[in-house]
């Protein structure tokens, strides 16, 4: 695209790479930053580092409390995208597909789950998961952020099935498929993009979300971006560390991403989104 | 194999959809004829169970079926609207409902897919999917699913109408060889006299939700018993013309004459043929054809279905000539009366 721009308008592609840098400047120099010692990040200023080391990365792999809130983030955020989607599945269907009493209203109401700022369900959330156990523990984590989860991936998964012709439900059914084995067979496939691209905004929003995940986990289930938070110790900030931490929360995003490339952009062509 | 409709009404949002449909047909096809908003769909889905009537029954071989699921039918259903599985193979596709039969298992089912597939011209498009086909051949494959399988009732809504015209005369020909050999009952709806004409099969005409008429749709044509049944069977449509009934007949009062446009000629044909001064308005010509627009006295238009490609000039006078014996005369209320144009007065 960017060829055939530059082709008519001479500068389309120098505003094009314009762009592209301002954009990707502050993670270059948060790579860069993570890639050298401390001393030279607060004494020079200067995009490419004189001395590269990997210590900031072993650090953070060999101490527990950096790699598991890593981890704890990536796993409560998988379980979230999951669950999310099970839910939504079936009630993105209903949705589409029937009509019963008060299904705009049901169907608006889920949506105002998205309305209020996650603040406002900390403190119920913070005593009804002490007082059933799911306080620090990934599935709570999880569970809470269905909340605004769920209702994003009905709402998107509702667009793109009703762009699916009800005739060819019936049609399965005339054939003779029953109601799970034609969603398996016949609807799942059919409606693949919109899977990729409602998992991929789970797996982001939940990725992203620090109030809540914060607040209902203390050491088991802790996200990373908390960790983030209390790295300023004794001996000042430590910056590099900071850095790679940083540099290492985007990669999950990037693989999602890569994964659902083709169902992103066909998948916001079909869908209401 | 016989279906029935025994009283079956729909009602949606308060508008009648189907009035106490009481019908009965046999072992083959059998043609269901309306125009737009007739009923047809919803009969046709009343008979699959995709809908459920408000009352009345559905008898499959004298078993009623009304309350039995969709899926525990022994149906097949072909939509106007191509509609196939798109993540599936043309060969799954077709072969999907033998899956789910018992009647078929392994080999049986590659057999079954693939005579099909022949029938239908599909044998080299097997491994393609739906949205890689023209929509004759989408359409194909919609058929031959609902083919593969016997059922006791094959329903067709209007199949071909979203086709284009040559598609739709050489499937048109196909698919009566296909049905005559069908095992269980074959409903086919369609909007077009032409389809029902060709298949010549025993004739249901709907209006309005009711079945006007049932019977041979050869002599429903020749002589309909109602304006509502001419109109519905001709294509292109009937001429309507007030008369009035001469004095001393069976009949009496204001009359409407139906006359079918290719009756209109603009040379005598018998000795008996009525002239009818006329002002040409407009000729348009589709090749094979010159359907005339002519303005006859009182302000009444008529139009002339000519063989042939003829020129006229607008405002030309001319002089239309119409056979008595093959109008058609309506009472008021639509009826047919056994009278003959010989026996009625044109109006004004």
């Amino acid at each position: 695209m960017a060829r055939t721009t530059g082709g008519r308008l001479p500068w389309a592609r120098t505003v094009f790479w314009l762009y592209v840098a301002t954009l990707m400047l502050p993670l270059l120099w948060m790579f860069g930053m993570s890639i050298r010692p401390n001393e030279d990040i607060l004494g020079s200023f200067s995009l490419i580092p004189q001395r590269v080391t990997f210590e900031n990365y072993q650090t953070f792999f060999g101490d527990p409390s950096w790699y598991s809130s890593y981890l704890n983030s990536i796993v409560y955020t998988s379980m979230n995208a999951v669950m999310s989607l099970v839910v939504a599945l079936p009630a993105a269907y209903a949705f589409s597909r029937f009509r019963f009493a008060g299904d705009k209203h049901l169907f608006f109401w889920l949506l105002t789950n998205r309305m209020a700022p996650p603040a406002v369900f900390l403190l119920p959330f913070f005593q009804i998961y002490q007082a059933v156990g799911l306080f620090d523990t990934h599935l709570g984590v999880a569970v809470a952020h269905m909340l605004f989860n769920v209702p994003l991936a009905v709402w998107i998964l509702e667009g793109f099935m009703s762009g699916i012709p009800r005739e060819i439900d019936e049609t399965a059914a005339v054939d003779g498929y029953s109601l799970p084995r034609f969603f398996v067979r016949i609807f799942l496939p059919l409606i693949r993009s919109a899977i990729g691209v409602t998992l991929f905004f789970c797996f982001m929003f939940s990725w992203v979300e620090l109030l809540i995940a914060r607040t209902i986990t203390s050491v088991d289930a802790k996200p990373i971006a908390a960790t983030m938070t209390r790295t300023v110790s004794a001996a000042g900030v430590d910056w590099g560390l900071l850095a790679a931490a940083g540099v290492l929360t985007i990669v999950p995003g990037a693989v999602v991403i890569w994964f659902v490339r083709n169902y992103i952009a066909k998948g916001f062509a079909l869908g209401r989104v | 194999m016989t279906l029935i409709l025994d009283r079956v009404s729909v009602r949606q949002r308060g508008e009648i959809w189907l009035d106490d449909i009481r019908l009965e047909t046999g072992t083959g096809l059998t043609t269901l004829i309306g125009p737009l908003n007739s009923g047809k769909t919803t009969l046709m889905r009343v008979v699959a169970g995709l809908q459920p009537p408000d009352s009345g029954r559905v008898l499959v071989a004298g078993k009623d079926v009304t309350s039995i699921s969709v899926r525990n039918r022994s149906i097949a259903f072909v939509y106007q609207r191509f509609i196939n599985y798109p993540s599936l193979t043309i060969y799954e596709n077709i072969a999907s409902p033998l899956r789910l039969d018992g009647r078929f298992r392994g080999p049986a089912i590659d057999r079954r897919v693939r005579e099909v597939a022949e029938l239908m011209g599909l044998a080299g498009l097997l491994d393609r999917r739906p949205a890689e086909l023209s929509g004759g051949q989408q359409q194909r494959t919609a058929i031959a699913r609902a083919l593969a399988r016997p059922v006791d009732v094959l329903l067709l809504d209007e199949p071909l109408a979203n086709l284009d015209f040559k598609l739709r005369e050489q499937l048109r020909a196909d698919l009566k060889a296909r049905f005559a050999d069908a095992p269980g009952v074959v409903l086919y709806s369609t909007a077009d006299p032409a389809e029902a004409l060709t298949f010549a099969a025993p004739t249901v005409v709907l209006g309005e939700g009711r079945v006007l008429e049932t019977g041979d749709v050869a002599a429903m044509y020749a002589r309909p018993p109602t304006l509502a049944v001419a109109a519905t069977l001709s294509d292109p449509p009937l001429n309507l013309l007030p008369g009035v009934v001469r004095e001393g007949r069976s009949a009496e009062g204001g009359v409407l004459l139906g006359i079918r446009p290719h009756q209109v000629t603009l040379a005598p044909r018998g000795p008996g043929a009525v002239e009818l001064p006329a002002e040409i308005r407009l000729a348009e010509v589709t090749g094979s054809a010159t359907f005339l627009h002519l303005l006859l006295r009182g302000e009444r238009h008529l139009v002339a279905h000519l063989p042939g490609t003829w020129r006229f000039q607008p405002g030309e006078a001319t002089r239309a000539y119409v056979d008595p014996a093959h109008v058609l005369v309506f009472d008021e209320g639509g009826d047919r009366l056994p009278l003959s144009g010989a026996e009625v007065d044109l109006h004004g």
